[in-house]
Parts: structure tokens; C-alpha cells; sequence
């Protein structure tokens, strides 16, 4: 599981550069994500623009990773492909989410330029 | 396992037998949705049938062959306007030998539980049998877009 992150003073950005988060890599990334959020305290930004396809184990796997982050670290999420924002859609796990159009757009809303 | 009778002998159809496990419940989605009939579909289209495909595979590998290792079949059937599917293995029978209804679980951060919402969601006609050892499910996914 490939995750590209970028660091800055009020976010950190992470780029799933997979193609699937599945049934088969979803407690990977979860493990990934708690490494890599494992210090700082900036607000976190998923990107998934990559992603193609997301079922209900990697929802599942991005669900606990906002979980694990807490109130106070939101999880926000970018560039959700057709099929992964139906998958959100379907299950209102869009209304949980801060979803933006794509990444330069949420950090421009993170860092409040 | 013999693959299932084809009741749809003029239909476009693909079945294949796969282990019930997650990396060749991936395999397999990929080789279904690049042949004929998916690969034919809309990529939306193709999209939805890939997720049904893979919640119920991985239900399949997850809770039918919780205790074992074993395989899953399934067929695909292009017929008007629906694509009909086909899904069997030889795991453990569903819970009440009835299919979970599918309710959106209700806490704040739910992280399982999706899995029978969507593919309740996504499908029609589901039905489930379970006959001399083996789990029959079957379903269509309406092709209008």
C-alpha cells in the first residue's frame, strides 16, 4: 500500500497511490495511516484520486482511520472517482465526511487562502 | 465444484471458479469486468456490478469460510435490460439460513456493516438457498442507467 503524504503547517495531505483499497489491503492502510499520523496535529487530507474502486472493507478501513484521529484531527476526504463516491453516497458515509473536488482545493480550505 | 447449470444458453455469459480469499477475490473481479458481457457495460455500470460482485465474494471468504479455505463459482448472464448472477460455495450456511437484511448500522462511526446495504441497494430478486451442503445466491443488477 503506496501512500505519498506532504507535510504542511496546517495539513498534511496524503495520497493513496493505489488503484483499490479492498478487501484485501484495508487493514494495511489502516495500519499505514497510523504511522503516518502518528505525530503532528495538522488537520489530515485523503486524497483518493487515484482510487477506482473502494468496497466496504476499505470504506470500513477510512471510516476507522477517522475514528482513530479524533475530534480534534479531522479527516477530510478529496477526489473521490465515480464508483468510490457512490460507494459514500450509498452508505450516507458522505455526510460524516468533509469531501472536497480535489486536493488543491482542500488545502486552499484548510489553510483558510 | 461443478459450475451451476446455465439456465440462459443464448445469453452472454462468463462464470469462473475462484479461492475464497481476498487477494483472489480481487483477481477474480478483474478478470469478470474485462471480459464480455461486463466489459461491454457502462464504466458505471461496470462499477456497481464490480461492487456487488465484490461484497458478496468477500461475505463468501469472510463468514461461509470463516473456520476453511475453499471455493466460490460464479456466473454472470447478460439478459434484456438486467445482468442475472449467480454465486455458490460450500461454506457454512447464512445465520437462520435467511439473508441479513441490510440496515444501515446506526452508530456515529460504523466501520463494518455496509456490505449487505449495498448490494440490497444495488440488486434486485435476491434469493438464497441453501441445498445438499452448498449456498445458492442469486440476483439481477438492473442495467439502466
Amino acid at each position: 500500500m503506496q501512500l505519498k503524504t506532504q507535510s504542511r503547517p496546517r495539513v498534511l495531505t496524503v495520497e493513496v497511490m493505489e488503484d483499490r483499497i479492498d478487501a484485501a489491503t484495508a487493514i494495511q492502510f489502516k495500519e499505514r495511516m497510523r504511522d503516518i499520523t502518528r505525530t503532528g496535529d495538522q488537520r489530515v487530507v485523503l486524497d483518493l484520486a487515484r482510487v477506482q474502486f473502494l468496497d466496504s472493507s476499505g470504506l470500513g478501513a477510512i471510516v476507522a482511520v477517522k475514528k482513530m484521529l479524533g475530534p480534534d484531527r479531522p479527516l477530510e476526504l478529496s477526489g473521490l472517482t465515480p464508483t468510490v463516491e457512490k460507494v459514500f453516497r450509498l452508505t450516507r458515509m458522505d455526510s460524516i465526511f468533509t469531501i472536497h473536488p480535489s486536493v488543491e482545493v482542500a488545502v486552499s480550505h484548510a489553510t483558510g487562502t | 465444484m461443478q459450475p451451476a447449470p446455465d439456465p440462459f444458453v443464448q445469453a452472454d455469459t462468463h462464470d469462473l471458479v475462484l479461492r475464497a480469499e481476498p487477494a483472489s477475490v480481487r483477481a477474480a473481479l478483474l478478470a469478470v469486468t474485462a471480459v464480455s458481457p461486463v466489459a461491454d457495460l457502462s464504466p458505471d455500470l461496470r462499477g456497481t456490478v464490480e461492487l456487488v460482485l465484490a461484497e458478496v465474494l468477500n461475505n463468501v471468504a469472510e463468514h461461509a469460510y470463516a473456520d476453511s479455505a475453499g471455493h466460490v463459482a460464479v456466473t454472470v448472464a447478460l439478459q434484456p435490460g438486467v445482468l442475472w448472477c449467480e454465486v455458490v460455495d460450500e461454506g457454512a450456511p447464512m445465520p437462520g439460513s435467511t439473508l441479513p437484511e441490510g440496515r444501515l448500522p446506526k452508530d456515529d462511526l460504523p466501520e463494518g456493516g455496509f456490505g449487505w446495504h449495498l448490494i440490497r441497494t444495488m440488486t434486485r430478486d435476491l434469493q438464497y438457498r441453501r441445498q445438499r451442503g452448498t449456498n445458492r445466491l442469486t440476483f439481477i443488477i438492473p442495467l439502466q442507467e
